[in-house]
């Protein structure tokens, strides 16, 4: 017999898909305005494996010249990700919705600090005289544009096992994010 | 009603509202992108720039100064940005403009004049909007030994080339911190005309863009100045 349970409550469903948008536009916006100081690579020396990004990658993607577009739409989302991403982790935390262990508990601490990360660095790179004191903490402002950037590639890795694995675990853990309930066997002594 | 009945009423309900809401998210995207243009971006965004502004404003401290470096760390920043450097720039008969529309003022100063104020040395970073950072080597007056002379009282200071073809515009605290200075030398050498020669700003609490080569004139006013690169969709305050 199968049970209905309980999976994610309505603020847990809210604060995921409002930050998968949030987290869209940043990253869209972001790489408007990395496109204008496009350095960063993966490589040794003069040997250079991929560069961030290929010609390709800009022009499918319409990203060159809109530096300042780019700017705006990423000072004015910045909130919505701070604000949404704070109260995300710290309703998981106090709710106790917090039920991870093992290895998930492992990808999801890494993800809160990762968003940490990217509020400080990018914080670090937004007022580097008024925060100095943050920008050098985090070794410079070009080394907290990297650290900055590297988050961002964090996130898209992070991404693609996420959906990977929600693909294994099949439709009903990914219908539990819409719904909140899964349906659970259960034993019929078992249930009341 | 079984279990399951009630998972597909709920599926259904569910599935219906998140459709409505990511409908309504992709439709307030499109809203947003599509608004009037306010000086090259959607209106609501300069709204939320200016929002940042004021922020950043009541948060701005002229005690609060920029990391300095070792000057062995300095280096030639690019000469990004020609607007406002035309040909046939007279050198000899330059003077830096003071006007006021606070006071009725004006002056006149001399290169002589300004490298009679207090000579001011700071290796700080120069960041350019586009994301690259150099550390200079600057040298010059401060900027603040000026807004006594001519412009006392006003909220704003703009500034232009003596062609008015580049023109920044800036508040007046961060016109009046320590670190804004009125430069004539760069890297221990005379400054060059591709950096802005005969005088240029040099400030590390603005992007490279409010870093105006080759000041014509200096206005202080209560009224927002125009700005070259606010028109062109970019932050007006573009504070760091």
């Amino acid at each position: 017999m199968k049970k209905l349970q309980s999976r994610h409550r309505l603020p847990i469903r809210c604060f995921h898909w409002i930050n998968v948008a949030v987290l869209a536009v940043m990253i869209w916006s972001g790489l408007l305005i990395y496109w204008a100081n496009d350095v960063y690579r993966i490589g040794i020396g003069s040997v250079t494996l991929f560069k961030f990004f290929p010609q390709s990658f800009y022009s499918t993607f319409g990203i060159g010249f809109r530096l300042a577009e780019g700017m705006s739409w990423h000072f004015a989302f910045m909130w919505l990700f701070a604000i949404n991403g704070f109260l995300y982790v710290s309703y998981t935390i106090f709710s106790g919705e917090w039920r991870y262990s093992g290895i998930q508990r492992f990808a999801y601490i890494t993800i809160i600090v990762m968003g940490a990360g990217s509020f400080l660095t990018g914080l670090a790179i937004y007022k580097p005289t008024q925060l100095a004191w943050l920008t050098s903490l985090l070794g410079g402002y070009q080394p907290a544009r990297f650290e900055h950037f590297w988050i961002t590639i964090g996130y898209v890795a992070f991404f693609c096992i996420h959906v990977a694995q929600v693909m294994r675990a099949g439709w009903s853990n990914f219908r539990s994010m819409i719904t909140g309930y899964e349906l659970v066997e259960v034993e019929k002594a078992s249930s009341d | 009603m079984t279990d399951e009945k009630a998972m597909r009423m709920r599926s259904r309900r569910s599935f219906l509202k998140a459709g409505v809401a990511a409908l309504g998210g992709v439709s307030s995207f499109h809203w947003l992108r599509t608004r009037r243009d306010d000086d090259g971006v959607p209106w609501p965004l300069r709204r939320v720039l200016e929002t940042n502004e004021q922020l950043a404003r009541d948060y701005f401290s002229t005690s609060r100064l920029a990391s300095t470096f070792p000057e062995s760390m300095a280096g030639l920043p690019r000469e990004n940005g020609r607007e406002g450097l035309s040909a046939g720039f007279d050198f000899r008969s330059w003077t830096l403009k003071l006007v006021s529309s606070v006071h009725p003022k004006r002056l006149e100063l001399t290169l002589d004049d300004i490298r009679a104020l207090p000579r001011v040395e700071m290796v700080t970073e120069l960041h350019c909007i586009e994301g690259w950072s150099q550390v200079v080597h600057w040298t010059g007056a401060r900027l603040s030994a000026l807004v006594g002379e001519a412009g006392a009282d006003a909220r704003y200071v703009g500034m232009e080339t003596p062609d008015g073809g580049y023109y920044v515009g800036m508040d007046m605290a961060s016109a009046v911190h320590p670190q804004t200075l009125l430069c004539y030398e760069m890297n221990g050498q005379e400054l060059t005309l591709e950096h802005g020669a005969p005088l240029r700003l040099a400030t590390p609490v603005k992007y490279g863009i409010k870093n105006i080569k080759r000041i014509g004139t200096i206005h202080f006013t209560n009224t927002r100045p125009r700005d070259f690169w606010a028109e062109q969709g970019y932050d007006w305050y573009a504070g760091l």
